[in-house]
């Protein structure tokens, strides 16, 4: 019974687990074999300024999306949790339906609602800083743009993890605090806030580790650019392995990104465990 | 208290305005794509003087889209039917069949929720074109098959299934794929529902595999299709969100429909029991 998932786990997932560490000791090309070189590949790595630039891009844009991620799905769910009936279904759908599109969608949308001719979203820009702009040509506005749009996308998720939270802390224990005389504030600080900690870990867990593997929305929208300003881990393991031919540096930095996953992995797990004690 | 009422109000009409401005994007890409082209570039309507579908029109018939939704139907039921069967029979042997190794493997499972799928692309390149399924729906499938939490939700649902089942149903004589279909899965048929509708929304928006493998414009996904629709003449963006909008039907309805359901697969896999 065990059998088919098991090939297929072997086959499509254990065997290229392995293959990326195998691949990333050689000089193969993306088909085809290499010679062995040992450390070669992660030397070369070491000393590209774009490897770099990727690690720096990469923990900038998990910078700018995992907290204010997880900050704007707390406030949104403590508003949409007071509602009741439909309009907290209607209201729940209106924040949910971004996460559900395919990531394509979201940036051909984004896309047209930040041209810098007729997009709607200049006059705001203009508004603000008295010109259109070319989010996406822009080496400073077009990070923190993705991570807008990323934001925007993924954030019905937290969202709905939150109010699940909430949704589990017992209505008694707000009655008991209002009685003995209690604010909102302090309703919140003493009661929310702690009770709703396991569900924020959790939170900014699986964004940290989801944001980390960013590609899709970047590659879509600037592809990386302008002058590298975007430029991501991933989209290095694209171009490497797919653009140049270099399927053994590609899969050097693929090893990068998992060993970085796997470490920040075990020190949140690590840190959690000690905020829970 | 008329204080809190009108606090109450006031949380209430502010929280419908964030909400508005959050779907406003997509009301503004539903309202693009139902103008005329130089109705777009010409002036602001947020409604439109004339209801236009050429764009559309144009979409249905003058790109490849019937062909990349053919591929998106075909993969992405594929990737939900198999990724079901061999998940939900491998929970059950791990939750329900004691044979050597069970708890290593359950370990191994749960481990590889570490390894980011992303990361494996290289191999997994490399590994298709040899079983010569580059730009073939094998190819985009295959890669997706693997889903560990759909594994362990199962196992967690099986391993709270009364014991005395299954010793009823042995000593009448069932086998051990009987029990499971016939017994198991039909109990648990609300976390399949749930599961397959997540998977089948995951597979239609899987973008980075299916962009990889898929070179030819006869063999890509919806998802990825898309991306690829540009002219010669300059960006026309009344097309552009009706092919968006086209691209995104098939699971913003599986939601609407499903919504209940969607959620509660998404709170399952995140941990959370809902």
């Amino acid at each position: 019974m065990i059998a088919p998932f098991l090939t297929a786990y072997l086959v499509v997932f254990a065997y290229p687990v392995y293959k990326m560490f195998a691949l990333s000791f050689t000089d193969a090309p993306l088909i085809g074999v290499g010679q062995w070189v040992g450390f070669g590949n992660y030397v070369k790595l070491f000393g590209q300024k774009l490897f770099y630039t990727s690690v720096w891009n990469t923990g900038y844009f998990v910078l700018l999306t995992v907290i204010p991620n997880t900050l704007i799905g707390l406030g949104l769910a403590l508003m949409v949790v007071r509602l009741k009936g439909w309009l907290q279904s209607l209201i729940l759908v209106l924040f949910f339906i971004p996460y559900i599109l395919p990531v394509s969608v979201v940036t051909q949308i984004w896309q047209w609602v930040l041209d810098q001719q007729f997009g709607i979203a200049q006059y705001i820009i203009e508004f603000f800083t008295g010109k259109r702009i070319s989010v996406f040509r822009d080496p400073v506005w077009a990070m923190p743009m993705v991570a807008l749009v990323t934001v925007w996308w993924t954030n019905g998720f937290n969202l709905l993890l939150f109010i699940a939270g909430l949704r589990n802390i017992p209505q008694d224990y707000y009655e008991a605090a209002m009685l003995d005389g209690a604010t909102r504030l302090q309703c919140f600080r003493r009661i929310t806030w702690p009770l709703i900690w396991p569900v924020t870990a959790l939170v900014l867990t699986l964004q940290l580790i989801l944001q980390l593997k960013i590609f899709d929305q970047v590659y879509l929208m600037t592809e990386g650019g302008p002058f590298n300003s975007t430029y991501v881990l991933l989209q290095l393991v694209y171009r490497e392995a797919f653009r140049l031919n270099h399927g053994g540096v590609g899969s050097a930095v693929a090893v990068m990104l998992f060993l970085i996953i796997v470490v920040v992995s075990v020190l949140q797990y690590q840190l959690l465990r000690v905020r829970g004690r | 208290m008329p204080g809190k009422t009108i606090g109450n109000a006031l949380l209430l009409v502010l929280t419908l305005c964030i909400a508005c401005m959050w779907a406003f994007p997509i009301y503004w890409a539903i309202v693009t794509s139902i103008k005329p082209e130089q109705e777009v570039v010409s002036k602001t309507t947020f409604i439109p003087d004339v209801f236009n579908f050429s764009a559309y029109y144009f979409a249905l018939f003058n790109t490849n889209l019937a062909t990349w939704y053919m591929n998106s139907i075909v993969t992405s039921v594929t990737v939900t039917i198999v990724v079901i069967v061999i998940s939900v029979m491998c929970a059950y042997a791990l939750s329900q069949i004691v044979f050597p190794g069970r708890k290593l493997l359950y370990g191994i499972i749960l481990a590889s929720f570490m390894v980011p799928s992303q990361a494996l692309v290289v191999s997994q390149f490399v590994l298709m074109h040899r079983l010569g399924l580059i730009n073939t729906w094998g190819g985009i499938i295959l890669p997706q098959l693997i889903v560990p939490v759909v594994v362990i939700v199962y196992k967690q649902f099986f391993d709270s299934v009364p014991k005395e089942l299954r010793e009823a149903a042995k000593l009448d004589g069932c086998g051990e794929f009987q029990i499971l279909f016939k017994l198991y899965l039909p109990l648990n048929w609300g976390i399949t529902t749930a599961l397959a509708i997540i998977t089948y929304i995951m597979a239609w928006n899987a973008f980075l595999w299916p962009f990889l493998v898929t070179s030819s414009e006869d063999m890509m996904t919806v998802t990825v299709g898309i991306t690829q629709i540009s002219d010669a003449f300059g960006v026309k963006y009344a097309r552009d969100m009706a092919v968006a909008i086209l691209a995104a039907m098939p699971v913003a309805v599986a939601y609407l429909l499903f919504q209940k359901r969607v959620t509660q697969a998404l709170m399952l896999s995140s941990g959370i029991k809902g």
